[in-house]
């Protein structure tokens, strides 16, 4: 690149992002409850009641299926690790929630909600954790790791950041093909750190693609603090360097973070441009269940236990403004167990791969062999 | 009459015209139509929604295209100099490399651009990066050393499902000794299938690139002292078209590779060892690798000729060869 001399050629049609100053919106950021008050989720919303329940129902699904992963892990049925939301659930539900059928999005592994709201179904992530034959790849790779593109959900991969330059592409794609879709893509406090992060997003401002970027504020990327991932205060800030809009919300309401990503949605949907969204969260759960948190202050996981549940919350709204009662929320809770004891079975019931099946898939089988084991000094 | 440079234009030009999902993605290849002019005039014809100008930024090329194959479109990235695919290392080889294996969906993607040394263009302008690749399960390598075999094998890779990497050799861009009329149809050459350059009886020597033209020169200067050299260009270096090599070494019993990357790690050491396992018995000698030293490739003149291999240095290592 240094070597070659450059033209003004590419100024010549370039639209300027409308208005450069530093935009960050905080309407539906965290705000302290009132004195004496446990916190609830904002009144702020067009959600009707079946939506409000639906989201219940997707916030209850994935704490309880990583529960029951828990078990299975335990049980050492699980082959890999497992990765926990626990705290952090309503940051995934509600802004993958607000997407549109033909949406896509690409979530982190700690956003196993936005996958099912996305309809990738439990028995589908059961047989993958479980390493089985009827998992999406086949035992290939591991949890959210594989997509379905006919659903508008691209599995992510473990190197962090790389899934922005991803959705990115996904975009581009799409506006040729003249199909209007709005790309979500999520990364953490940690992930924003990468090259491929900033490459991505960078990208993707400058071509004023539709893409949303979720980025959770959950306090640790493994053991590490934020403090020590980036400088700034709040990861919003970071939009003012790709010339677009940056939102703080609470990660912790999920209706917060269904209103915010809507918005966010409709704005790029409407002008094009990236969208910045800051979700500010907690995992209280460690890295994987390896993990034992010993790099976590005392009492810092407990406050946010008792005070700053994110399934509390919304409980706690649901019964302020007579959504639903009790009842109805313990018949929803025990159809999710339902349908996890079947999905359960359904994975549990499935075979091991074939180990042949390693050999295949590489390239187009019907265009280049099968990597088969070679036989040694056989002809 | 086409020259190299102008046979992968025509390549890609010819793609994007009989599909519309075929798309440009690079640093400077819309107006300005790329550093090497090989994506020249394509902005004009075909408008800049499908000739794309990125930023500095080759994870955001390497990104995007995959994003879009996800998508059904086929992008053509073009790396600048090829040096800079390490800055694109990562997307390449864990996500375009591993998407198919991992849950079917196959990246119909090519990631092409100048590759080469001998232009005297330092240590980064100068790369042969196969070897960095060939290890990574999912990506073929395409280099092709004619403008019949470039047009071809580009058209064949945009049309192929699977990532395909094309290296260039930018010596043979304008290499007059390439131009050659091509045919007015439609053509490909075959991803995956070696080519024999030169049928010869006295020993095989395996390449591709510009070391084929090397391997010409030499050739003639043996042919006088009455060696008949065979000379097998690769083309498609994976997936690796393992019968062309061994029939030829079966046939003339001494086999030489020849390549312009390091000698150590480099793709002459695979070869060998395809060799070694599969027609030990009839070989009549070692195999003998000719590549460059381990070095990166320096820039003053004098230095990157002691870099890399001579014509002097392949007819030498020919001669012992021939009289093991």
């Amino acid at each position: 690149m240094d070597n070659v001399t450059k033209t003004n050629s590419s100024n010549r049609r370039r639209r300027r992002p409308p208005g450069r100053e530093i935009r960050i919106f905080t309407k539906y950021a965290p705000r302290r409850a009132p004195d004496g008050q446990a916190l609830s989720c904002t009144t702020d919303t067009t959600l009707r009641p079946e939506q409000l329940l639906d989201l219940y129902r997707y916030l209850k699904l994935t704490r309880l299926v990583e529960e029951r992963l828990v078990n299975l892990y335990r049980q050492t049925k699980v082959v890999g690790g497992v990765f926990r939301s626990l705290g952090q659930e309503a940051t995934a539900v509600g802004s993958a929630y607000a997407l549109q059928p033909q949406d896509f999005l690409t979530p982190l592994i700690r956003d196993l909600g936005a996958v099912f709201v996305k309809g990738i179904r439990p028995r589908e992530i059961f047989a993958q954790y479980m390493a089985k034959a009827w998992g999406p790849s086949g035992g290939r790779d591991l949890n959210i790791h594989f997509g379905s593109v006919e659903k508008g959900f691209i599995g992510p991969i473990s190197h962090l950041g790389d899934m922005i330059p991803v959705m990115t592409g996904v975009l581009l794609g799409a506006r040729m093909q003249k199909k209007r879709i709005v790309g979500l893509a999520y990364i953490g406090d940690g992930g924003m750190s990468t090259g491929a992060f900033h490459e991505g997003l960078n990208f993707a401002a400058v071509q004023r693609l539709p893409l949303l970027v979720l980025a959770e504020y959950n306090h640790y990327a493994y053991s590490t603090p934020t403090s020590l991932q980036t400088a700034v205060r709040d990861l919003a800030e970071k939009a003012a360097g790709y010339g677009i809009p940056g939102h703080i919300v609470d990660g912790n309401d999920v209706i917060a973070c269904y209103e915010v990503t809507k918005r966010a949605a409709e704005s790029a949907r409407r002008h094009g441009g990236a969208v910045l969204i800051e979700a500010k969260t907690y995992r209280r759960k460690g890295h994987a269940e390896h993990d034992d948190q010993r790099y976590v202050p005392q009492g810092e996981i407990d406050w946010w236990e008792q005070h700053n549940d994110p399934i509390d919350r919304f409980e706690r709204f649901l019964a302020e403004h007579q959504v639903a009662g009790k009842e109805q929320l313990a018949e929803i809770t025990a159809s999710v167990q339902r349908e996890i004891d079947e999905d359960v079975e359904w994975a549990e019931s499935s075979p091991m791969p074939d180990p042949e099946q390693a050999a295949y898939g590489v390239f187009d089988n019907s265009i280049v062999p099968p990597a088969l084991r070679p036989k040694v000094l056989e002809k | 009459m086409a020259t190299f440079v102008e046979a992968i234009r025509q390549g890609i030009w010819e793609e994007m015209e009989r599909d519309p999902t075929v798309f440009v993605i690079g640093e400077d290849v819309g107006a300005y139509g790329g550093a090497f002019k090989v994506t020249d005039g394509l902005i004009d014809q075909f408008g800049n929604q499908r000739v794309i100008d990125t930023p500095i930024s080759e994870g955001a090329i390497v990104g995007a295209a995959c994003g879009a194959a996800l998508l059904g479109m086929r992008p053509v990235a073009e790396f600048q100099f090829i040096d800079f695919i390490s800055a694109g290392f990562d997307l390449l080889t864990n996500y375009a490399a591993k998407c198919r294996y991992r849950w079917g969906a196959g990246i119909a993607a090519v990631f092409r651009g100048p590759s080469g040394s001998g232009l005297r263009s330092g240590p980064f302008h100068s790369l042969n990066p196969e070897s960095f690749f060939l290890n990574t399960a999912g990506l073929k390598i395409v280099e092709p050393s004619s403008a019949y075999d470039a047009k071809g094998l580009i058209k064949a890779a945009i049309r192929d499902p699977d990532p395909v990497l094309f290296f260039e050799h930018k010596k043979l861009y304008r290499l007059p000794r390439l131009r050659e009329e091509l045919p007015s149809d439609d053509y490909i050459v075959e991803l995956g299938k070696a080519r024999t350059v030169r049928e010869g009886r006295d020993l095989s020597i395996i390449t591709f690139g510009a070391t084929v033209l090397t391997a010409l020169d030499a050739a003639e200067e043996l042919e006088k002292e009455g060696l008949d050299v065979e000379i097998l260009d690769l083309r498609t270096l994976a997936p690796l078209d393992k019968q062309s090599i061994l029939n030829s070494v079966r046939k003339t019993s001494r086999a030489m590779v020849l390549h312009e990357a390091s000698r150590t790690g480099g793709i002459g050491g695979e070869i060998a060892a395809l060799i070694g396992e599969e027609a030990f018995e009839w070989l009549d000698a070692p195999v003998v690798r000719v590549a460059s030293i381990d070095t990166p490739v320096p820039y003053s003149p004098p230095l990157e000729d002691y870099y890399l291999p001579q014509t002097k240095d392949v007819v030498d290592a020919a001669r012992k060869l021939a009289a093991y």
